[in-house]
């Protein structure tokens, strides 16, 4: 097992889409707790079908696709958060607005430009390939702040996701946390959208939160494992990948489901 | 100078007036508790209390230096709570981040703070259960030990005995009194009206305006409380009509 790895890591692409994954996994599972707990869940997969639809665009114009997709997932999530919180759409259907609207704009887009083609299939389910030199400098710096964020922000992302009239009636700025939270996301869904695909990325946020909260039972033992399952599903989904010849975001998601199953079982024994 | 006080505040939703003028204050020390029928106003009364939503018109002076970050609120509880993965600690020791500007993590002191306000609720031996597999008595338990931690001057309580059994309900009660004995000013809303004229020194009573506001032996006698209390005769007769149609 370890002379595949070593196999593996011989190869640039693979060791560029496995230091990519990994900071991309460990940010999507922090945030992924507090979404998961807030109800936003489906925000995740609102922002990849817009994510989708800016790589779209970008694929046209020939722009860069992280400088495309940032700024115009950022906007929707911005967007996202003020629909649910304001208006008479509630928070889901708001959610399904934007994301159809957006996949729509992506494929008459596509189709205007390039017509269906491969491309358009990595978009959709991802490909370790998507990464270049330029971009894994970008998403290390990003992911590193989105984590940077979050542990100086902890103890309030846990207020404002425990109980966010509390957080509101005691002085915390509520609303900023909730678009903090949302921002981040979007930044997390970019970097993790062309290797996990456009489908599959909000499986790396709901997952490991998920399967977390099967077993622990305090809000850091929570964030704790989460991180750690989705480092190690993420590992163990490239190793699948690569050994079986499989796409590696859905490898990556059927570890997670595994993941989820193993603890779920592992609850219910604790509780026989 | 009054701790709180109210003068002809009213609120709306969507320009439809819930609440309309509301005079009354709150001095330091004093257990208020305001009463009403649902729909009557109360819980839009909390929220403009604690500065989230603006009065309609009129409006609520806070005396004696009380910050409006400095009041330790006891909401009714979410349902994304009751499955909340967090121990009775992390929940207790968030009431302090409303005092803290910028600080991002907790300090010593912070965290004595926390250990001793779950002292006084009893609940020092629950702090590594997880919060979502306490009791309803134990979780509100925790839920005043973390507004204590927001506050060392006023407790805003919203209907706290909602769906709680009688022994936990007496328990809070005698918790709360405690807690205003030692000079923590208590404003509480309850549909629990008999409870309310037991342990309160004045009584806020609304329905949709203010029906009455004074002091507890002055309810028990008004016309209002006497039909909200069910001591009076023309209530019995009016609940025996109504029952008859």
């Amino acid at each position: 097992m370890f002379d595949i790895f070593a196999e593996m890591l011989s190869y640039p692409f693979i060791t560029r889409a496995l230091l990519v994954g990994v900071l991309v996994a460990l940010c999507a599972s922090l945030l992924g707790v507090s979404l998961v707990l807030k109800r936003y869940s489906m925000i995740g997969d609102g922002l990849s079908h817009v994510g989708f639809g800016s790589l779209a665009l970008a694929t046209a114009l020939n722009f860069a696709p992280l400088a495309v997709s940032l700024p115009i997932v950022g906007l929707a999530a911005f967007l996202l958060l003020r629909l649910s919180e304001n208006s008479k759409i509630k928070g889901d259907a708001a959610i399904a607005m934007i994301s159809t609207s957006a996949l729509a704009v992506g494929v008459i887009i596509i189709s205007m430009s390039t017509g269906l083609n491969t491309d358009v299939c990595n978009y959709l389910f991802g490909s370790i390939l998507a990464m270049s030199g330029n971009d894994v400098l970008l998403s290390v710096i990003l992911s590193i702040v989105v984590i940077i964020l979050f542990v100086i922000f902890y103890n309030r992302i846990f207020a404002v996701t425990f109980d966010e009239t509390f957080a509101r009636a005691t002085g915390t700025n509520a609303g900023l946390f909730n678009m903090l939270i949302a921002l981040l996301t979007a930044v997390t869904i970019v970097l993790g959208m062309r290797m996990m695909g456009a489908m599959l990325i909000s499986s790396l946020i709901i997952f490991p939160a998920l399967t977390a909260m099967r077993v622990c039972k305090s809000f850091k033992n929570v964030i704790i494992c989460a991180t750690i399952v989705s480092v190690t599903a993420f590992c163990i989904g490239m190793f699948f990948s690569f050994t079986l010849d499989i796409p590696s975001g859905a490898s990556i998601v059927v570890v997670n489901v595994l993941y989820f199953m193993v603890f779920t079982l592992v609850s219910k024994i604790k509780k026989a | 100078m009054a701790l709180i006080s109210c003068k002809n505040a009213s609120f709306d939703y969507d320009g439809n007036t819930v609440v309309s003028e509301l005079n009354f204050e709150v001095d330091t020390g004093d257990y208020l508790c305001v009463v009403g029928e649902n729909g009557s106003g109360k819980s839009t009364l909390v929220k403009g209390l604690l500065h989230l939503k603006n009065p309609q018109s009129g409006e609520i002076i806070y005396g004696e230096g009380l910050k409006s970050t400095e009041i330790g609120y006891l909401p009714q509880q979410t349902a994304a709570q009751k499955d909340f993965p967090a121990s009775a600690y992390e929940v207790v020791i968030s009431g302090l981040l409303g005092s803290k500007d910028f600080s991002p993590f907790f300090s010593k002191a912070d965290k004595a703070a926390a250990k001793s306000n779950m002292e006084l609720l009893k609940v020092t031996d629950l702090a590594k259960k997880c919060y979502r597999e306490l009791s309803g008595g134990q979780q509100q338990r925790v839920l005043l030990a973390r507004a204590l931690c927001a506050t060392e001057k006023l407790l805003l309580l919203d209907e706290p005995v909602a769906g709680l059994d009688p022994i936990a309900t007496n328990d809070l009660y005698a918790a709360v009194e405690q807690i205003n004995k030692q000079g923590v000013t208590v404003i509480m809303v309850s549909h629990d009206v008999k409870t309310a004229v037991e342990y309160a020194n004045k009584i806020l009573h609304l329905n949709n305006e203010q029906a009455y506001f004074g002091n507890t032996a002055g309810y028990v006698e008004s016309e209002v409380g006497k039909v909200f209390l069910g001591t009076a005769p023309q209530a019995n007769a009016a609940l025996g009509g109504a029952g008859n149609v």
